[in-house]
């Protein structure tokens, strides 16, 4: 008999018997459907606790205000989306204040290292954010692959303030997740940190150092 | 579990868990490392949990995982089928020889020479490095905490943080001797110098190896918590990963999920969230860029099919692993989680682990409690962990030859010396004349009672006896 068969044998054959199914009521997890207004402040709030920051941007003046955080970190490129839109606004606008920008249009394998090494920063798309927990809802894809938002030092996410949910619950509910998920998705709430050296927090331990939100309201 | 364990060299004594303990209780460096942290940890939950009707989100827990245990079967066929058809090979080991091997296959078959591994506590159970290294594979930790436990050639003090039992000097000394890292009590420099040494293994790497916290079988989704990037950078990164995990899991749906995260890192280390929250339903697609070319899934059962049969046993497959158990345990505070000489310590690995080791290796661990019931009353998803602890120490002085328990090693702390008394006590509680005489005599003859009574009166006065009994003086009073 395999491993597989095993297994589920003794599973079935319970000596116990029939467990009784207990119902699941999920009515604790719904909050009060808070206004955008205080999803916004409650999502600020929970991305600086945990090291992020919160730019609020307007369709007119997102990119301005892109510039200026990557100039005052010194960021000599960018990585952006090719297909979406935020890649190529930014790619037509012919700022002169932006960094050279790069995009993520092959295999990891014919340019690893230099994604590791010479990288500086990314920006990214969402597909939502939670209020309540303070996370962004990424679905990677070959526009804007999985280590786009996890390698470059500085990862910068647009977050439209229609897009953003109350709790964790309501959203996969809304964008219906049963139906199906793709191959890769995340919920990013701040940089990349550890407290495993005596509880001291330290940022950036194996991704982002920094987490920037830009929320177009 | 001992044939897993006979295969590394690195096999610890589980019953040596007093001299352990006492060693642990008098050395100041571990008492004030487990102190500080464990009083941090129990702040912070009770912070995260404000705003929460935190009774009824419990409950919540406790149905969630109560329904998806008694489809458990059923579950991880449906599981099983729609990983496969995502594109997921799903292996199922009975223990963790088995499952050491699948993961030797695999590597082998792709000519793996290294592996990169997330924090996974089932390929602690499994003592996976160690039979990699083994096999001539290298395996390299990559969660900070499990890095450093890993160049001092240690073991896990407690599953969320299994550094906790060192403080900064002793890691900087540890990383400057293994890695060349400069001597420094700057915390942000010993992390960054890590960090450029892990990115170079995960750039190399061949197969990364994770854990995995939920299990979704509606979507086919193998859910990580993290904070530090390293589970995600393990699963993507290398071309192939492997993820490991037991089979108990499994849950229906994504919704599931969601109450089990909210109470999973509030639990945990007091977070509303981790910094990532990773749900894998798939290898890289054709027209991705990046990815792991092949996903695996490993269901390990190793003991816990055998803790499935019984009705309260059971329960103990509830937890989602947060360590709040731990952090709230007034022993495991004070001796901290070497001493327990287990994979998983405080009060989940004193009911778990008897179960993998038999009662007769485990006979000190349901015992090394106060059975003050602060694990039962914070797990987030109300395991009696008290009440399975009363349980096993029955089991293991059983000697019930009609109707034996269930646990594997029962009875192997009985003696005949305490069944003996024992069954004289019950004698003489059953029996009004001699109880009446027998307490008649003791208080009679008090005087003679010796003024030290073992362990007992180390710390303490020695209990006197009245000079009446109960009993005599509620006659005096007529009543």
């Amino acid at each position: 008999m395999s491993s597989r068969e095993t297994i589920l044998q003794r599973l079935r054959n319970r000596t116990g018997g029939e467990l009784t199914v207990p119902e699941c009521d999920f009515s604790v997890l719904v909050r009060d459907d808070w206004s955008t207004k205080e999803r916004i402040e409650r999502f600020e709030k929970m991305i600086e606790s945990v090291h992020g920051e919160v730019h609020h941007c307007t369709e007119d003046m997102w990119m301005e205000r892109l510039a200026e955080v990557l100039n005052t970190r010194g960021a000599r490129n960018l990585l952006i989306p090719k297909q979406h839109e935020i890649g190529q606004s930014l790619r037509t606008a012919g700022r002169n204040d932006l960094p050279e920008l790069l995009i993520y249009d092959e295999p990891i394998e014919s340019w690893q290292s230099h994604l590791f090494n010479e990288v500086d920063a990314s920006i990214t798309s969402t597909r939502g954010g939670i209020a309540e927990t303070g996370s962004l809802i990424l679905w990677p894809n070959e526009d804007e692959p999985r280590l786009m938002s996890l390698v470059p030092p500085v990862h910068i996410a647009v977050l439209r303030a229609s897009e953003l949910y109350t709790t964790f619950h309501e959203a996969m509910k809304a964008q219906n997740w049963a139906a199906g998920m793709p191959t890769n998705a995340l919920l990013i709430s701040g940089p990349s940190k550890t407290a495993d050296i005596e509880q001291t927090l330290a940022y950036g331990v194996h991704g982002p150092k920094e987490l920037i939100v830009l929320i177009i309201e | 579990m001992s044939e897993t364990a006979e295969h590394t060299g690195h096999h610890i004594d589980v019953k040596e868990f007093h001299p352990r303990a006492q060693a642990a209780i008098h050395d100041p460096k571990i008492r004030k490392n487990f102190r500080s942290a464990m009083d941090g940890l129990m702040s912070k939950r009770k912070t995260a949990f404000e705003g929460w009707d935190l009774e009824t989100l419990r409950d919540l827990g406790a149905n969630v995982r109560l329904r998806a245990l008694a489809n458990l079967p059923d579950l991880l066929e449906q599981l099983e089928k729609k990983l496969i058809e995502n594109g997921i090979r799903v292996h199922w080991a009975v223990d963790g020889d088995e499952a050491c091997r699948i993961v030797r296959d695999i590597c082998k078959a792709r000519d793996a020479k290294t592996v990169i591994k997330g924090k996974s506590m089932v390929s602690e159970e499994m003592e996976l490095n160690h039979y990699l290294e083994e096999q001539g594979i290298e395996a390299l930790e990559s969660d900070l905490g499990e890095y450093i436990v890993q160049l001092a050639d240690e073991t896990p003090s407690h599953i969320i943080m299994p550094a906790i039992h060192k403080n900064t000097g002793e890691i900087s000394q540890l990383l400057h001797e293994k890695t060349g890292t400069d001597l420094s009590n700057d915390v942000e420099y010993l992390t960054a110098s890590a960090r450029l040494q892990l990115r170079e293994k995960f750039m190399n790497a061949d197969v990364g190896v994770s854990g995995v916290n939920f299990a979704v079988a509606e979507t086919g989704t193998l859910c990580l918590v993290e904070n530090e990037g390293n589970g995600r950078m393990t699963t993507t990164v290398p071309k192939c990963h492997i993820a490991v995990t037991g089979i108990e899991k499994v849950v229906p749906s994504m919704e599931d999920v969601s109450a089990l995260l909210a109470l999973l890192t509030r639990s945990a280390t007091g977070q509303h969230i981790t910094t990532y929250f990773n749900m894998i339903s798939g290898p890289r697609k054709a027209e991705e860029l990046d990815g792991p070319e092949e996903v695996h899934l490993v269901l390990v059962d190793n003991g816990r099919s055998s803790i499935y049969q019984d009705d309260e046993l059971l329960d103990t497959l509830r937890c989602i692993r947060c360590g709040a158990c731990m952090n709230h345990c007034p022993v495991y505070t004070r001796v901290g989680g070497h001493a327990y000489g287990t994979t998983y310590p405080g009060p989940i690995g004193k009911i778990l682990m008897p179960h993998l080791i038999g009662l007769d290796e485990g006979r000190h661990l349901p015992s090394a409690s106060s059975l003050c019931g602060a694990c039962g009353e914070v797990c987030p998803v109300k395991i009696p962990i008290p009440d399975l602890l009363v349980r096993l120490r029955q089991e293991s002085v059983d000697g019930d030859k009609l109707h034996p328990a269930k646990v594997r090693g029962h009875g192997a702390k009985r003696s005949s010396m305490e069944a003996m008394i024992w069954k004289g006590w019950a004698w003489m509680h059953a029996s009004p004349g001699i109880y009446r005489f027998g307490t008649g005599a003791a208080s009679k003859f008090r005087a003679l009672q010796p003024s030290k009574a073992g362990a007992w009166t180390d710390y303490r006065t020695p209990p006197k006896l009245a000079a009446k009994t109960l009993h005599q003086r509620m006659k005096e009073r007529g009543q």
